[in-house]
């Protein structure tokens, strides 16, 4: 197996050999597809910009398994959305992905909202989703006891769930290189060529040839699609603001809480997350800056306003953390998935939030496109296990509280986190697991250190003193070390 | 998971082992027929004082001037030494459906059931998402607790330029942690008219640390892509902003209770403080659970946290011997400009509480403050006091305040007298 990060020579024969597939992108989209086509006889190169899989779109993603139940019928989304529900929900049993079943519900607060419920239920239908129920206000509350004032009827979803995007992507990414995917870190594409039948892809940290090339960039797959001499959509990064609140609001909310959506996206909810916490958000603002992941004024503003009308008691309850992620909006109603046979070229563009659900069938999709484009698929037949992640769901056993797993190494039964109740183990595993995580930000989401309420008051310096010890690149110079993966 | 849990059965358990659960134990162990059992998560016992390594602690409890560290030492000898247990790395996650502390420590699951609880698990500062200060997230944001742990117990560095948020005491105790580690604090920032809590630093001097004061202004946005870069800083009262350049922040006081255990057992929490509410035998609404320290008061100083642990003492010892509270209360309540007073709770029959002081939180500077009790509209008693009513800090007002009070013509409000000047 390659090297999977940092600046290692590429094993054994050709210098630099010509991947078969080259994915760029290694968010849960990217790494989803790495991993699908790893399970053929190929040579899989998956390229990320940043130095962490998952780091870009994918880790402010608001975390929802949803059932597709208001796409648009007909579109290609609603078929993804549909069929990564199911492949994702067996995958995340099969490796350890937390998933809770809250449910969800709409809510409507005027009457021109609540006249679009049984429309909501119909479009569902058509979705293939047939499960919803119209209910009426006193059902609302009696579901959800401290909902504001003035809801007037809802509509429930009872198989929206909640999971976490953080270990979804890491899973994909970490499977596609145990599939023998050759991840290469901080490799951000400059530009291309082409070369007789093969693409080069020009990166800061070198060249990376390969005979097709699967663009999964994200925030970026409008400029990569530009590479490849077109010019047919504009990603308009679309910033998102969270809120999360502290545990102890957790009571207050046992189910996904949505509005009717509208043209712009879902809306701002109240949810349940899976580290136990409630959420509140996202805003939507468009903006020029790819990178303008800060949170302000006016987004705090909003969604304080908006949680005084949907839930004034969460207000009560201290505000743990503030996220801001960017989505990748663009002028189309549908995802942009096309195959171009010619350039040896896939286009994964237009993946909004829904892509977390659909991740797992948009590589399904790829696959069948580079297939009908004449790539040769082989199925292998010594595809290794899925890995096994570790649990940082609230709802599942962690390790400071697994009796038999503290005995068998006192390592779990230090708690550094005391929020989060992190342990000394779970920071050392994950320095220790195939794809590590890069700095503090990498750790945080591998582990949940460092995110609960004192936001490292107590922790922060003890779990970034372990980062210092455990990290590869520590453990480099201090000895012998198991070469992971 | 736990049903093979270990059991242990102290007569008393201490959770958290800083001044206020220290100065208990110390004072209970060979007191009471059983153990004496403090747990502490960190990996020393000592709590906040361990790291804050400057000169101040002890003066009340100890009659002594010493620093943070050593006066943490000094606590958990003491403690030792009476033949308490202290047990550190061990968290209490939680209760079991018998009320009993279920723990997690590197020797496994543990279940405490113990016949006394006192809970003493302290307060933190808000971090900043809890002040919901917008903006970039790069390093060199950090809260006084987490810049004094990173300092003087990892040796860890922050930067050259610090702007300090917040003016309370703890405040200038971060100025002197950022001056020691080579950064110099270029601004501080407080949304009070004055700093508040400059007239009482004395911690080396206030003079020698020469800090520009900012009054009357707030940190609206935090800039800078992998490190700080500047914060914009507003006037509160023309609204005017202008970017401050530094590299680091700490966000200083802005105390809460750690008040999750109180929570999770279902204690009845004093909406002001958001610690337990207490009567002044720092009972809580869960029979046989006590609550001292920080937690009740967020904050005071360490050596006040410890008395209560004095005090906390004594009515454990009480409740081991049978004594039950009186149930008729009067419930104490804070007026504007003061946010709460602890406690919060009295009952006919109950001692004064600790050193004999009322502990409130004020929004005003007020020199020689006026402070009265009113009771069914009747004004039961009033003090003139010589020392401020400062925000920032802890006010403390003497217990005689309240020696008429009716144990049957309800709430008691704590305010102040204005008479057009102050």
């Amino acid at each position: 197996m390659s090297a999977a990060s940092g600046p290692q020579p590429a094993p054994a024969a050709p210098a630099q050999p010509v991947a078969d597939v080259a994915v760029i992108g290694a968010g849960v989209v990217g790494s989803a597809i790495a991993r699908e086509l790893a399970g053929y006889e190929l040579s899989v190169t998956l390229l990320e910009a940043r130095a962490d899989v998952g780091d870009g779109t994918s880790k402010a993603n608001t975390a929802i398994l949803h059932t597709g139940f208001d796409a648009k019928p007909g579109t290609l989304e609603s078929r993804l959305v549909r069929a990564g529900y199911h492949l994702l929900s067996d995958y995340a049993s099969r490796v350890g992905i937390p998933v809770e079943r809250t449910g969800a519900l709409l809510v409507a607060w005027d009457p021109d909202e609540l006249a679009e419920l049984p429309v909501l239920k119909a479009i569902a239908a058509a979705n293939g989703y047939d499960r919803c129920e119209v209910a009426d206000a006193d059902e609302v509350y009696r579901q959800i006891t401290d909902l504001g004032e003035g809801a007037l009827g809802g509509l429930t979803v009872p198989d929206e769930s909640i999971t976490c995007t953080w270990t979804t992507s890491l899973a994909l990414a970490t499977d596609a290189r145990l599939r023998g995917t050759d991840l290469r870190l901080a490799h951000r594409v400059r530009s291309v060529s082409h070369d007789g039948g093969a693409a080069t892809l020009h990166c800061d940290a070198g060249d990376v040839p390969a005979r097709w090339v699967v663009n999964a960039a994200g925030l970026g797959c409008d400029l990569i699609d530009q590479m490849f001499g077109y010019d047919r959509f504009h990603v308009t990064p679309r910033r998102g603001e969270l809120l999360v609140f502290d545990k102890l609001a957790r009571p207050l909310v046992s189910k996904i809480v949505l509005p009717v959506p509208t043209a712009r996206g879902k809306g701002v909810l109240i949810s349940p997350t899976i580290y136990g916490n409630i959420m509140l958000g996202p805003t939507a603002e468009d903006l020029e800056d790819r990178t303008a992941t800060g949170t302000s004024e006016s987004g705090y503003e909003f969604l304080l306003g908006k949680g005084r009308r949907l839930m004034p008691r969460l207000l009560e309850e201290e505000v743990t953390a503030s996220y801001a992620g960017l989505r990748a909006a663009v002028n189309a109603g549908d995802y942009l998935i096309e195959a171009d046979g010619e350039k040896r070229y896939v286009l994964v563009g237009g993946i909004r939030s829904t892509g977390l659900t659909s991740a797992m069938a948009i590589a399904e999709h790829v696959r069948d496109l580079l297939s009908d484009a004449g790539l040769k698929l082989t199925p292998r037949s010594d595809v290794p296990s899925p890995p096994r992640m570790p649990n940082i769901g609230e709802a599942f056993p962690r390790p400071y509280a697994d009796e038999a797993r503290i005995a068998s190494d006192p390592a779990y039964g230090r708690i550094v986190c005391f929020c989060e109740r992190v342990t000394a183990g779970e920071i050392r595993d994950a320095c220790g697991s195939p794809i590590p995580p890069a700095d503090l930000g990498g750790l945080r989401r591998r582990t949940r250190a460092m995110n609960g309420r004192c936001q490292g008051f107590f922790c922060a310096a003890e779990a970034g003193a372990l980062f210092e010890q455990y990290r590869p690149a520590a453990r480099a110079t201090s000895g012998p070390q198991e070469v992971p993966g | 998971m736990t049903s093979s849990a270990h059991v242990l059965t102290p007569e008393v358990l201490i959770i958290g082992g800083g001044p206020a659960g220290l100065t208990a134990a110390a004072q209970l162990a060979g007191r009471v027929q059983g153990e004496v059992l403090v747990l502490d998560r960190e990996q020393q016992a000592g709590g906040i004082p361990r790291h804050s390594d400057h000169i101040g602690y002890g003066t009340r409890d100890m009659r002594r001037f010493i620093t943070g560290p050593a006066y943490a030492q000094r606590l958990v000898r003491a403690a030792e030494t009476a033949g308490a247990a202290i047990r550190t790395q061990a968290m209490v996650t939680g209760w079991d459906a018998d009320g009993n502390a279920e723990v997690t420590c590197p020797q496994g699951r543990l279940r405490v059931q113990a016949k006394t609880v006192v809970l003493a698990t302290g307060a933190r500062e808000r971090p900043r998402t809890a002040r919901l200060i917008p903006g970039d997230r790069p390093a060199g944001v950090y809260t006084t607790g987490q810049l004094q742990n990173m300092v003087h117990l990892h040796h860890g560095v922050p930067g050259h330029r610090a702007v300090v948020v917040g003016g309370e005491l703890v405040s200038w105790s971060a100025v002197v942690t950022l001056r020691e580690a080579g950064a110099r604090t270029v601004m501080m920032t407080t949304r009070y008219p004055s700093p508040e809590s400059y007239a009482a630093f004395n911690i080396g001097g206030r003079a020698a640390l020469r800090v520009p004061v900012a009054t009357r202004t707030r940190v609206v946005r935090v800039i800078g892509r992998t490190r700080v870069e500047a914060v914009e800083v507003e006037n509160i009262d023309t609204g005017d902003r202008r970017l401050v350049d530094c590299d680091t922040v700490v966000f200083t006081g802005d105390w809460i209770p750690d008040h999750e255990l109180a929570r999770l057992a279902g204690i009845e929490l004093d909406p002001g403080t958001r610690g337990p509410l207490t009567d002044t035998a720092l009972r809580t609404s869960r029979p046989g659970t006590f609550a001292a320290g920080n937690l009740l008061h967020p904050v005071d100083t360490a050596d006040i946290a410890a008395l209560d642990g004095r005090h906390v003492a004594d009515q454990v010892i009480a409740w081991l011997a049978g004594q039950r509270p009186d149930p008729r209360t009067v419930r104490l309540r804070a007026q504007r400009p003061f946010r709460w007073v602890a406690p919060g709770l009295l009952r006919p029959g109950d001692p004064a509480p600790a050193r004999r002081r009322l502990l409130l939180w004020t929004d005003d500077l007020v020199h020689m403050p006026h402070v009265t009790a009113t009771q069914a509209g009747r004004v039961i008693g009033m003090r003139r006091l010589p020392w401020p009513s400062s925000p920032g800090r802890v006010f403390r007002v003497p217990w005689s305040l309240l020696s008429r009070v009716d144990p049957g013509a309800g709430d008691i409000t704590i305010g102040l007298y204005r008479s057009g000047s102050s």
